[in-house]
């Protein structure tokens, strides 16, 4: 009775969790982050006054190989979800970790990918190709990482028995805004690497 | 906007089948797009191809993954109209960077 | 203050969770910087009152407009509209608190340290003096050696955290906390344009964080983002600050068009005429606020058809702009006018935001505005949509519902005093201002040469700004005042229509006992709806969620981390955003209420 108030607070007039809704509204604002970015980018587009250039550097089978890793990663993603919702702790564990996994080394790959460029004399701030792409797929990459936090958070909570389906929402949010930073590298593999 | 009732809960919208599927459908065109880049003679239309293919795996990720398929019209306009703007402004910055003049590019 | 079970003390402040006491700090601080802009304005139009003046120096002058520029935009008048948002949102729309109430207090901290973090630039080295717009490449590490630009470009970011977390937080409140029957459109104006802002907020600020950042790897890792010499192109800048910076102008209005749009109903006796048209030409100027941004940029050679395409949408936006007047005229037309003080604000507000659109229209031509642009032309349109427009209507506001915040009455005769004083100063202040651009007077210079005609209009102005800034101490001494003896409002002093003034003043810390049914708009107006009485006595008191410190210590990170990026020290960075990290699992494994 004492908690009728707090109940209150936790009905919605839409029915939609406010997470849920706080979450897609994040999401909206970030559209406008990433295409900010995207718009610098293009904008430079051919600008650098001294290479290396993009086509001298970006390495397509490499960075497929990575894109497929974090396609999958997604997959991983709902797989959890789904497990969580149904109180599969076995299958939350499995999934969540891999998920995490797989986001570790998409991020290993664009490790890899870094300092490659960087040995080849492509520094920050060598020139406009190297600043505007650093600066789109490094703001990508630390979204990853904190999507890759978040999940061990998760997996910490199911591992301590703190998470069955009662708690599938806060999965959920977490699931999508993994799934949103792996769309914006849908965008980005295509824009940076495809349409070089 | 509108009312709009949906899941309250989350319970799981989908079948773990189709998401595999979904998944082998992006390893799919995300590996035609790779051809794609690879083939010369698509080259003349590369853009166009490679613009409608992202945009499909980016819409199977956001209607599946994202359960935009089965949420309520809120949550898509909440995402729809934001990446609407996003999308119209990095155009304009398009155009007023020389992308689509005369004989660019 | 039966049902007041806050605790006192300083400790309760600092961990309230509750919206109605963030508001206020919103207001109180908001109203320090507000003054402290002030401040700085009188010493600009002191050191302009003659010419070839030496009061103040070049270097100070372009230290003091840039921070009375960046304070009035981001620690006054946005937070002042905060202030309005959080302590009236819930109320309006029959909710207990926010959907986010810690998320809430995190945003206010994170603004009063921003805010302090960027003035105390004067104490350290100097404060940012490239203008509020900073122009890149003026802020360039050539142009702009020091920390002064870094200040700015930090506390920028910090504010900006603020504005999007407290948006996200109201986007949701509105979307999902209405009381059953409180559809969409039967929401408050204000309510609706509160929506509206959050959403330019969180649509309009990730363009400056972008270009913030692209300016701090310029500044800091050297890179060539508006670098010229190296293919780096400055106008980028101009393109980013203004993707965001139109639309902030809409973000710093539409709140004011909201609280008109209660004031003037309430005052004249009758329902908002054409509810829907106000509302729509909201969302059309929210949304056509995206696509006009290169006006500011008419002179830097865009082309011509980037000038017409922007030009025309410019215009466009007048259009939704200009219905909205005749809907509040139409309001009043035939009503009975309780003539009170916020009425004589929210008049006061119609006729100097017609003044200042109609300069707007203006220099929307871009022959026209190749004229003005840059002159003290823009700086007199800018100031009658902002203070005229914006400052006019939040004082309405402030009018209106203090006595709902502090349970008193303010004096009608001080109220009037201020409004008379106020209107005939601003007009003195600013209006010259158009025929100082008119005949070519340029923005942002600290001096001029005698016999170029300015000298009497600039004394004219700095008089008047004199004037302006003691109308407010007739303001600070009404509200004074009314804190030791105003008479007590009671419910519903105005007798209006919405949710708020169903309750006590000041209402019960879970505002609502039981959650109101809302039958339609204006729902104290409805047959039976002054009979709206939810201090029902058999219903349990509510249960709230708990004070929290983490929300204030989240806030401490990136202040922290802010302050070693401009001390270029790694290892204070670091203890920020392990700040950060320690306060983010706090919180999160914190229950909401204990
Ligand atoms: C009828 C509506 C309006 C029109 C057509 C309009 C048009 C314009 C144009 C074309 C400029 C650029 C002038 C130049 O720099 O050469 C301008 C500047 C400005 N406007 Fe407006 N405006 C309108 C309403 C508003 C409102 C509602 C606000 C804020 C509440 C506002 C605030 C400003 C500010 C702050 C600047 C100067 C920015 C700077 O250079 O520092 N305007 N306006
Ligand atoms: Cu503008």
């Amino acid at each position: 009775m004492e908690h009728e108030a707090v109940m209150e607070m936790h009905h919605t007039t839409t029915g939609i969790p406010h997470r849920k809704v706080l979450i897609w509204t994040f999401i909206g604002s970030e559209c406008m982050l990433f295409g900010s970015l995207i718009a610098g980018y293009l904008a430079y587009r051919g600008r650098s006054v001294v290479g290396p250039y993009p086509e001298d550097l970006l390495n397509i089978p490499f960075i497929t190989v990575t894109t497929f890793v974090l396609l999958m990663s997604s997959l991983a993603m709902v797989l959890a979800l789904s497990a969580v919702q149904r109180g599969n702790r076995r299958g939350s564990i499995i999934w969540l970790a891999a998920t995490a996994v797989l986001g570790m080394i998409f991020l290993g790959g664009q490790y890899i990918e870094f300092s490659h460029f960087v040995h080849e004399g492509l520094g920050l701030s060598r020139n406009l190709f190297s600043a505007t792409f650093f600066l789109l797929t490094g703001t990508h990459g630390a979204h990853v990482t904190v999507g890759v936090i978040w999940l061990l958070s998760l997996l910490g909570m199911e591992l301590k028995g703190n998470l069955g389906p009662g708690k599938a929402e806060i999965v959920e949010v977490a699931g999508l805004y993994w799934h949103f930073v792996d769309v914006v590298w849908i965008v980005l593999f295509t824009v940076i690497y495809l349409l070089v | 906007m509108s009312q709009t009732q949906s899941h309250g809960h989350s319970e799981p919208h989908t079948s773990n089948k189709t998401y595999v599927l979904v998944a082998a459908v992006l390893a799919m065109v995300t590996a035609v797009e790779v051809m794609v880049f690879y083939l010369e003679a698509l080259r003349p239309v590369i853009v166009p191809i490679l613009v409608v293919l992202s945009a499909a795996k980016f819409s199977l990720v956001a209607a599946f993954f994202m359960h935009l398929k089965y949420d309520g019209r809120l949550l898509r306009s909440l995402f729809a109209g934001p990446l609407f703007v996003a999308i119209a402004i990095i155009l304009a910055m398009m155009a007023l960077y020389g992308a689509f003049a005369v004989g660019a590019a | 203050m039966s049902h007041d079970t806050y605790g006192g003390g300083v400790r309760s402040w600092m961990t309230t969770v509750d919206h109605k006491r963030i508001g206020i700090m919103y207001f109180v601080s908001a109203i320090v910087f507000f003054f402290v802009g002030g401040l700085e304005a009188l010493l600009i139009r002191l050191q302009l009152g003659s010419p070839e003046n030496t009061l103040i120096s070049a270097d100070l002058y372009n230290q003091l407009f840039t921070m009375h520029g960046t304070t009035m935009v981001f620690l006054a008048v946005m937070p002042l509209s905060s202030a309005f948002f959080n302590f009236l949102i819930p109320l309006q729309i029959g909710a207990r608190d926010v959907a986010f109430p810690r998320l809430n207090a995190f945003s206010f901290w994170i603004f009063l340290f921003g805010g302090l973090f960027l003035n105390s630039s004067f104490l350290f080295g100097g404060a940012p003096d490239a203008g509020w717009f900073g122009y890149a490449n003026l802020t360039s590490t050539q142009y702009s050696p020091g920390i002064r630009v870094d200040y700015w470009v930090l506390g920028l970011q910090l504010l900006g955290i603020s504005s999007i977390a407290s948006a996200l937080n109201f986007i949701v409140t509105i979307i999902n906390l209405r009381a059953p029957g409180m559809r969409f459109m039967r929401m408050p104006p204000f309510t609706w344009m509160t929506l509206l802002t959050s959403f330019l907020l969180i649509l309009a600020f990730p363009a400056i964080t972008v270009g913030l950042v692209m300016l701090m790897f310029d500044r800091t890792f050297g890179t060539n983002f508006f670098n010229p010499a190296a293919g780096g192109d400055v106008l980028l800048w101009q393109h980013l600050f203004w993707i965001f910076g139109h639309p902030e102008v809409y973000i710093l209005i539409l709140p004011a068009f909201g609280v008109i749009s209660e004031v003037i109903p309430t005052f004249s006796r009758k329902t908002l005429f054409g509810y829907p048209f106000i509302i729509y030409s909201g969302v059309l100027i929210a949304f056509l606020g995206f696509g006009v941004w290169a006006h500011h940029m008419f002179a830097v050679g865009l082309g011509p058809i980037a000038n017409s395409v922007f030009s025309a949408g410019t215009m466009l936006i007048a259009i939704p702009t200009g219905v909205k007047i005749f809907n509040w005229i139409a309001t009043m037309w035939g009503g009975r006018l309780r003539m009170d003080t916020p009425l004589y604000f929210a008049i006061g507000f119609i006729a100097m935001f017609i003044i200042g659109g109609l300069s707007g229209i203006m220099h929307a031509s871009p022959p026209t505005d190749l004229q003005q642009t840059d002159t003290y032309f823009i700086v007199a349109h800018f100031h009658y949509v902002l203070f005229g427009g914006t400052v006019f209507a939040l004082f309405a506001g402030m009018y209106y519902w203090i006595p709902k915040v502090t349970g008193r009455l303010l004096h009608e005769g001080l109220g009037k005093l201020h409004f008379w004083l106020m209107f005939v100063s601003f007009n003195l202040t600013f209006f010259p201002m158009h025929f100082l651009g008119m005949n070519g007077m340029p923005r942002r210079t600290f001096t001029y040469l005698p016999g170029l005609g300015f000298d009497l209009m600039n004394l004219v102005s700095t008089a008047g700004s004199l004037l302006l800034g003691a109308s407010m101490l007739v303001f600070v001494w009404n509200l004074v005042r009314s804190f030791r003896r105003g008479s007590p409002a009671g419910r519903n002093p105005w007798n209006a229509a919405t949710l708020e003034w169903s309750l006590p003043s000041p209402p019960p810390h879970y505002n609502f006992r039981t959650i109101p049914e809302v039958g339609g708009r204006d729902p104290l107006w409805r047959p039976g709806g002054a009979e709206v009485d939810p201090e029902d006595p058999t219903a349990p008191e509510p249960v709230m969620p708990s004070p929290s410190g983490w929300p204030m210590l989240l806030a401490l990170g990136p202040v922290i981390a802010a302050t070693g990026a401009l001390l270029s020290s790694l290892l204070v960075v670091f203890v920020g955003v392990a700040v950060v990290v320690v306060s983010v699992y706090g919180w999160a494994f914190q229950p909401l209420e204990r």
